[in-house]
Parts: structure tokens; sequence; C-alpha cells
């Protein structure tokens, strides 16, 4: 770095450049700790084991909770990844194994196009096709417009683990006598296993927390439902509601309900990176 | 530095990268399970086209008694007005893009900082903490930034940031920082943007200069550059197609983010040249209006804005994952991997 021709005025430069960066890194990080920091302070003094077990009670009622909101985001996030899962893992396994297909660079490139689209896009999508047609809400309805967009996610993750599978692997299943269907199925995805869990906790992940697509579709619900034909609660849309209210003690509560559902969704991706670890750690 | 699956799906770096091999091992089976196995597998993959496409026909059949109505005049006129059923979306459209230009011009600096010092500069026992932080802004719901928004953001601005921006740098008279300090504001609105679009871009930008090829670096600080030179003149213009994808991807995000927007902004009709003014975006406004629409023209209006926002993330989607595609291919070239 001392070379001849480097002036002081470029040394500078370069020390200015490369503090800028580390001051970057620096700045980028605080929103997250900012809003942690807040969550879990505001989240904390609200919450109590009412909160997990009671139902919402009206203003001015203490001791309400989101049970229902708790149960319905599980369920949502449960058919959702019913749904979903199948059709990304199979999509991904068509992308990775076909790659000389025409239709392989078609898929990949709208399974991208479709993972950014805004989420409102596929609320009002399951509204025009599922809502309106039958009359009413549906948490059913919700959970199809979350699997629209936990597809295009898993498809894309379960390609890249797929793809790291060697091709040694599949010649020598094949030339075990294995059939393509019985090598793809139990030798080249049971390779990929991990990573494909990983890639799965991860958009559920993304799917538990989204509120949009739920607005016009499963709509919440201030009763218990578990209903799959009935509008049901969630916790964003809880936290929603609740926030935009005018009430200090419902302001508390989405306060607690923002912490759960943060909660949620970081424990789905601390499982997935654990996977992860474990997975490479194993691996090498 | 491959850390397997992601917080963040990074379009496709290089299709044809991990290896030379196009031959589709499993299409030369013939037996009955065989073809059933592929023909299962086929269909999963034909669903996301269908998904795209049942997108495209449902909310262009349910924008359809809006646009019939109003024609082009939907998007260039500013009248909202259900109850004489006068529709025009230009506030909407208008605040979508300058909320989004907000997001993308304090988090475009700092996402490129955060990448370029990741992949470059970063001491090891850095390199993760940081990237995982960033990378966990993508994990947070947009009701958590929005909740997070109504009761810390919007009191900063209104108490602190407004009046300073307004009384104490004399820029009150200014007609981007003129009128009354709300707080709900399109200046909280882009705030709260660029903090969310700020760990796609940086993702996309990190994975791009990694695929720069050593190659690229060596030649530049063989020839003297200085790390900050070697980027500037050797890394950043190879990387930089890629970039801009990374960018766009970002746009596609802060163009489309619905709950945070519509909790900080506002939610009033009206275009104003100022920042400290409420407006709607297209997201913030079908958000808003959708449980409480008047009447069918009324929803199929807001209906007609999803169609608009559609048309317009998906171009803007299209384009981004061409250009970091771009990038990729350029370096599998240069590698000859």
């Amino acid at each position: 770095m001392s070379a001849v021709g480097v002036t002081r005025r470029r040394r500078v430069t370069n020390r200015v450049m490369v503090g800028t960066t580390y001051a970057a890194a620096a700045v980028a990080t605080i929103p997250l700790l900012a809003i942690l920091a807040y969550l879990v302070s505001r989240g904390m003094s609200a919450i109590s084991p009412d909160f997990f077990t009671n139902m919402p009670r009206p203003v001015g009622e203490a001791g309400g909770g989101m049970a229902n909101a708790i149960v319905g985001t599980l369920i949502l996030i449960g058919v959702a990844s019913l749904l979903g899962l199948p059709i990304g893992i199979g999509a991904g396994l068509y992308l990775a194994e076909r790659r000389g297909s025409k239709l392989t660079a078609l898929v990949r490139f709208l399974a991208d196009v479709l993972n950014g689209l805004p989420s409102i896009v596929m609320g009002i999508f399951a509204w025009q096709l599922l809502v309106r047609p039958v009359g009413h809400f549906s948490a059913l309805a919700g959970a199809i417009a979350l699997a629209a967009m936990m597809i295009p996610m898993v498809t894309r993750t379960t390609e890249e683990m797929v793809r790291l599978v060697p091709t040694a692997l599949r010649e020598a299943a094949l030339a075990l006598g294995y059939s393509r269907w019985r090598t793809s199925l139990t030798v080249v995805l049971r390779t990929a296993l991990g990573g494909i869990v990983t890639g799965a906790l991860i958009a559920m992940a993304r799917i538990a927390g989204e509120t949009a697509p739920l607005l016009f579709t499963s709509l919440g619900n201030q009763f218990w439902s578990t209903s799959l034909a009935q509008p049901i609660a969630a916790l964003p849309l809880q936290v929603y509601t609740y926030a935009l209210s005018p009430y200090d003690a419902w302001h508390a509560h989405a306060w607690a309900g923002a912490l759960v559902l943060v909660g949620i969704v970081f424990v789905i991706s601390l499982v997935a990176r654990i996977a992860t670890r474990r997975r490479y750690a194993a691996g090498d | 530095m491959s850390e397997g699956v992601r917080d963040i799906v990074v379009p496709s770096i290089a299709p044809a990268a991990i290896d030379g091999e196009k031959r589709d091992w499993l299409e030369v089976g013939s037996g009955l399970a065989d073809r059933v196995y592929i023909g299962a597998i086929t269909a999963s993959a034909l669903v996301v086209p269908a998904i795209l496409g049942l997108i495209f026909v449902a909310v262009a059949i349910a924008a359809w008694p809006a646009l019939r109505t109003f024609g082009l005049a939907f998007v260039s006129t500013s009248v909202w007005n259900p109850v004489v059923g006068q529709f025009g979306a230009a506030p909407a459209i208008y605040g979508t893009i300058i909320s989004s230009i907000i997001a993308l011009v304090i988090a475009t600096p700092l996402a490129l900082g955060v990448a370029i010092f990741l992949v470059e500069f970063a001491p090891p026992w850095l390199r993760q903490p940081v990237a995982f932080t960033v990378d966990l802004l993508a994990a947070i719901p947009s009701v958590v930034y929005g909740l997070w928004g109504v009761f810390v953001l919007v009191p900063a601005l209104s108490e602190h940031v407004m009046p300073f921006i307004a009384d104490t740098l004399h820029l009150g008279n200014t007609p981007l920082f003129s009128g009354p300090a709300y707080g709900r504001s399109m200046l909280a609105a882009g705030l709260i943007l660029s903090i969310m679009v700020l760990p796609y871009i940086s993702a996309v930008t990190r994975e791009v200069l990694l695929a720069v090829p050593r190659s690229q670096r060596e030649a530049a600080l063989a020839l003297g550059a200085t790390r900050w030179e070697m980027i500037r003149d050797a890394v950043v213009p190879y990387a930089k197609s890629g970039i801009i994808g990374g960018i766009m991807l970002g746009l596609g995000r802060a163009l489309g983010e619905t709950m945070a927007v519509t909790m900080l902004i506002g939610n009033r009709h009206e275009i104003s040249a100022s920042l400290f003014a409420p407006g709607y975006t297209m997201a913030s406004l079908i958000a808003n209006e959708f449980s409480e629409a008047t009447g069918d023209l009324h929803l199929s209006a807001l209906m007609a804005v999803g169609f608009v926002l559609l048309l317009v993330t998906f171009a803007v989607n299209a384009l981004a994952r061409w250009l970091v595609w771009q990038t990729s291919r350029a370096s599998v070239a240069e590698t000859g991997k």
C-alpha cells in the first residue's frame, strides 16, 4: 500500500471512504436495535399469562388477551404451508432437475417477479376469486393468499439447494439400479432436505407477519373461530386495529401483540438458522 | 461466503453457473412411475405462471368497471369523491412516487456502504453480526414498523425533527418543508420505507459484489490503486447493472409497501409539494378505504388503483431481475465457469 505513486490526497481519500462504509454499517444497525428495544420494553410491560389465554375484551375491561388471534395466526400459517410447501418444493425440484427445459428459465424469472410483487396485490387476487363469489370473508381465502406468496419463495430456495447436490450422487443411485423418481426423491431431495427445510421455515416466518393480504380475505374476528370457512382473527390484523384505536389500553395490547408476533417470526427464523448451521457443521 | 438460505430471496445470480451440465438426467426416464413423477413436478412448476396469470386476470376484472368509466383520466385526475362517484388516482400515484424517492435517496447510499463494508472491509468477527442485523430488518413485519412509526417515529418528527428543519434551519418557508408539523406525513412514510428497503438493496448489492472476479480487484491493486480506488474504478463499474437491479428491487418493495405506510402517511387525497403534508400512496389508499368503500364503483376504483400498482411493480421487478442477471452472466463468461 505504500507504493511510491500513492499521494497523500489519495491516501486520505481512501481512509475517509473506508471510514464512511464503517459509518454506514453502524447507522444501518441502529433501526433494528431501536425497534427491538421499544418492542421489548413496551411489549413486556403489557404482556401477561392472560394475554395468551383470554379473548379480547371491550375498552375499559381489564385482563383481555389475544388468544383467538394467536391461534388464528398459527392456523393461517399451518394451512398456507400445507398448500404452498408441496407445490413450491415440487416446482423447485423441476427448476433444478430440468435445467435444459425452456419452461425452466420462464418459471424462474416469473417466480422472482412474483416474489417482488406487493402482498396487497395477493389480497386483491384472493378476494376477487375466493371471497367475492362466495359472498363472505374466510380463513381459507387468507391461507390461499399467503400460500401464493410462499410458493415462489420456496421454489427458488429449493432450486438453489437441489442444485448443490453433486451429479455423482445421482449417477451412483442410477448405477445401483434406482429408478429416476426414486433417485430424485430418496437421494437428491433427501440430501438437500436440510436446506429445503430452512427455506420453508423462512417462508413461513415471512408470511406470519403479513397483514395486507388478510385485510381482503380472512378479515379478522373478535370472537373465537377456528373454522376455515369463516373470518378468522390474526395477530398482525389485531395489532393494526389496536394501534390505530384511540385507547391507551389497546395501544399497550398492540405492543404486546407485536412482541408475540415478532417472537413467533424470530423463533421460526432461529430454528431455520440452527438447522443451517448444524447441516454445515456436519456436512464438512 | 455462501451461507445457504437467507431471509431475503435474492434473484438468481447465475442461472447456469453451478456446473456446465445442461442435459436433463430426469428427462430420459421412461417408466410409468417416472412419468408420473415428472408430471407432478412439472405441474408444480406450472403453478407459478398460473398464479401470476390469475393475479392479472382477477385484478383486471375487479378494476374493469372503474377503468371503463374513467378511462385514462383515472390516472391523471385528482378528484376522489365517493359521494358524487368521481375517482382520480393522481394524488395516490404522486404520493407513491415521492415516498419511494425519499426511501431510495436515504437507503441507497447506506445500503451500498453496508454492502461494500461487508464484502471488502469488515473484519471477520464483525461481518456475520452486521450482516445478520441488516438481514433481520427484512424479517420484521410491516405492521410492526407501522406500530413503531406511530408511537416513536411520528412523535419524534413532530416534536423535534420538523421544528428543527422549519425553524432552526429556517427552511419553513420553502415549499418542501412548509405547513404544520403533524408528524404523519410523506416524510414519515419515506423514512420508514427507507429502513424497510435497506436490507433488500444491501443483500443484492452484496451478492453482485461477491460475483465480481478476484482478478478485477487484483489487477487494480497491482496497478497501484488504493483499496477505495479499486472499488470505485474496478469493482463497482463491473457490478453496476447488478447494483442498479438491487436498487430497483428496493424500489419495487417501496412502491407496494402497505401497512407501515398506511399507518404513517396521514391518508389524504391531495397533492402537496411539502414533505410535511399528509398524502396517500396507491397501496395505502386501497388498504385504508377497502373496508369502508361505499358502492360498487368506489370498490372498483380501489381495485383499479391496485391494477396500476400491479402493472408498475411488475415492470420494475422484471427490469430489476434482468439487470441482476446481466451482471452475473458477464461474470460467469469472464471466469469461464
